[in-house]
């Protein structure tokens, strides 16, 4: 392209100067050559052609394929994707749901993961009821300030407190469990690639057997969704391991996807409020916006519709 | 006479935001920096406020981000503002500087608006940088890790420069806290230049123009045309933020950022930001680290070339299809290397990324000059008598 266009220039200044006066015959005499040939050019571009696919295909064939760092058991099998009501743009968390996953998280996780930064005020009015909440709240003892002589007793617990974690400290919890640290389960949903959708493949995903061939290292569980297929944490939700107040018949899809919602409730918190508070923003902007472009079309009106005239100076015709 | 006119500020704000005569027919691409002001100040003011409630140690940082995010009022809406209007800015800065690409807005007279604009550009990339260390989640940690021991690339002195920066032997607290004191900082010197990048244009011939000639033939006051010009994309500018705040604040971040950092634990794989990762792409392109850290400034002060390197006669693309091609293959191979950047060092990555990496410089140094003088000649002789 670059040449012809360069050649065409050329011929037209050439052009230009033998005949003087046409300029237009110029691009006429570079067809001409090509045309004394055409099938021999068609048959050039055909293989040329045939040769960029040929070649590209091939690149495909040996490089195009995409590499992976690491294995795909190192990787962890995609989660599949779920159609999670409340990540769509106008849904609100199911709070029935977030009551019973809080329920599946009480009486299931809660025994090695901590929720270290929910406290129990936090479910007050988004799944509990004040009493119910303080009712929690008062199953767990808290230390104390100081007393007068310095000494720290044990307190119930109150609403301002947060949920407290299963073992004291990290080598506690690495202790109970063969060594491996139960995570924090606050921002988990935010914190794993995938979300809810892993959360609740790994929840459900664990096979009955390893299948053939998988290694499992002695003391670890099979998850195909888990990073490197080794978990320390064994298959916990079983049906019915739990009783729902609300009658729902509690199979373990219906506990992970109630407490997969639990978790993402507790890793945003102002998920519900904050959409509300997007369709508001969204309204007031799409207005604003409205008038800045009805009043931008008034001020530019004149503008745009204006008449440029060209006044040629007057003088003596040449 | 009035006071706009006659006091020695507002006779700025007049001359730069009410009388400024610009010309009449440039295009909604000359209202990104209009944006980018308000980008600016959305992050000034965001950014102050999260400084009130945030605490610059490693034990307490990302305690400090989730209180933000928990219990502070609104404390989730300032952060994921402040978080996406940085993804915002960067996003309007490419195209700014892409409008000015394409509309040789880098010619004489506006070199040195050009030259300060490239200084933006890094000191904005240097606080952004600053400012993803401060949650002090794993990609903090480890981003900042990388990206501080680039300097011990430099012979001799590198690694006791590293330490300096880190104030220790690794990333520490003393680290986050000047970090945090400096992502603090730098904005300011931001809105300075920001200043210095108005005055330099303003006082040589004002906003250039689609056509590439001089538009003293047509211009109007800013006020009230530009004024309500620039209403209209800020307010669509504002729609789409608050869909990405409020509906998907997360969706441009990384998930490994909300688990605490961990020195013992490396995450699979270290990415920038988005908005980084061409020119990380190129970083690591090149198989020297010495040289990649070379490269990777260098790709952004090639920006500064290119006064000196298109030597086309018009101002602009629009009327050379030649450059035209080349601006757009040039956009293309931006966004390779962007992709390029957020995948493994593995063939057929490697390759691909090196070549864009080759393919970008070739663009400042090799094409647009060669492809100048091309059209120049051809435009010489199309004209000729």
């Amino acid at each position: 392209m670059l040449g012809r266009s360069i050649l065409r220039a050329s011929n037209r200044a050439v052009a230009r100067q033998s005949l003087g006066k046409s300029t237009r015959a110029s691009s006429t005499a570079a067809g001409a050559e090509a045309a004394s040939s055409p099938f021999y050019l068609t048959l050039t571009a055909a293989l040329a052609t045939a040769a960029a696919a040929g070649s590209t295909a091939w690149y495909y064939h040996l490089y195009g394929q995409e590499a992976f760092a690491m294995t795909p058991a190192e990787e962890g099998l995609h989660a599949t994707q779920y159609p999670w009501v409340h990540e769509r743009f106008n849904k609100t968390f199911d709070h029935a749901a977030l009551r019973r996953g809080f329920q599946v998280y009480r009486e299931v996780c809660a025994s090695c993961h901590s929720l270290s930064r929910v406290p129990w005020r936090s479910m007050v009015g988004t799944m509990h009821t004040v009493d119910e909440m303080k009712a929690f709240a008062e199953e767990h003892e808290y230390d104390t300030e100081p007393n007068n002589e310095g000494e720290i007793e044990k307190r119930p617990g109150k609403l301002s407190d947060y949920i407290p974690a299963p073992y004291p400290n990290e080598e506690a919890a690495r202790a109970a469990n063969g060594g491996a640290l139960p995570p924090d389960l606050s921002l988990i949903t935010k914190g794993r690639h995938g979300g809810c959708n892993y959360i609740f493949s790994l929840l459900t995903g664990y096979p009955d057997e390893p299948p053939a061939g998988a290694a499992v290292a002695e003391g670890m569980n099979f998850n195909p969704y888990f990073p490197g297929t080794g978990i320390a944490m064994a298959r916990v939700l079983f049906d019915g391991v739990v009783e729902y107040e609300d009658g729902t018949p509690a199979t373990t899809s219906q506990m992970a996807k109630d407490v997969v919602e639990f978790l993402n409730w507790s890793a945003e918190p102002e998920m519900d409020e904050r959409k509300k508070m997007g369709v508001k923003a969204v309204a007031l902007l799409t207005g604003l916006f409205a008038v800045s472009v009805w009043v931008k079309r008034y001020k530019w009106a004149p503008l745009k519709t204006r008449k440029i005239v060209y006044s040629p100076p007057i003088g003596p015709r040449r | 006479m009035r006071i706009l006119k006659s006091h020695p500020l507002l006779r700025l704000v007049n001359s730069y935001l009410i009388d400024a005569p610009t010309p009449a027919n440039i295009s909604y691409l000359w209202n990104f920096g209009s944006l980018l002001a308000i980008c600016l100040i959305i992050q000034i003011v965001t950014g102050v406020t999260l400084a009130m409630h945030y605490t610059p140690s490693v034990a307490e940082a990302f305690n400090s981000v989730e209180h933000i995010m928990r219990d502070v009022n609104n404390g989730w809406l300032i952060r994921y503002l402040h978080a996406n209007t940085a993804s915002a800015f960067f996003f309007l800065v490419y195209l700014h500087i892409g409008r000015g690409l394409y509309y040789g807005s880098y010619k004489s007279p506006r070199t040195l608006t050009w030259i300060i604009g490239t200084v933006i550009l890094i000191i904005m990339m240097a606080t952004a940088f600053l400012g993803y260390v401060l949650p002090y989640g794993q990609m903090s940690l480890w981003g900042a890790t990388v990206i501080t021991n680039l300097m011990s690339a430099i012979p001799w002195i590198g690694q006791d420069i590293v330490e300096f920066i880190w104030g220790g032997f690794s990333v520490n607290n003393a680290t986050l806290n000047r970090f945090f004191a400096l992502h603090f900082l730098l904005p300011f010197v931001l809105a300075a230049l920001v200043l210095m990048h108005l005055i330099a244009y303003h006082d040589v011939v004002g906003s250039s123009n689609p056509l590439g000639i001089s538009a003293n033939y047509d211009r109007l006051p800013f006020a009230p045309y530009f004024l309500f010009k620039d209403l209209v994309t800020i307010f669509l500018f504002f729609i789409v933020l608050s869909i990405f705040v409020f509906f998907m604040p997360n969706a441009l971040g990384d998930s490994e950022n909300y688990v605490v950092a961990n020195p013992m634990q490396t995450p699979p794989a270290i990415v920038p930001e988005w908005y980084l990762l061409p020119f990380y792409a190129i970083l690591r392109s090149i198989p020297n680290k010495l040289l990649g850290v070379i490269a990777m400034f260098a790709a952004i002060l090639a920006l500064m070339a290119m006064p000196l390197t298109d030597l086309s006669k018009l101002r602009g693309v629009q009327f050379r299809p030649l450059s035209k091609i080349a601006f757009f293959i040039f956009v293309a191979n931006f966004l390779v290397l962007m992709q390029i950047g957020a995948k493994h060092v593995e063939t057929p990555f490697i390759e691909v990324g090196q070549i864009s990496t080759v393919l970008y410089f070739a663009h400042f140094f090799i094409i647009v000059p060669v492809v100048s003088i091309i059209e120049n000649s051809l435009v010489e002789l199309a004209t000729k008598k």
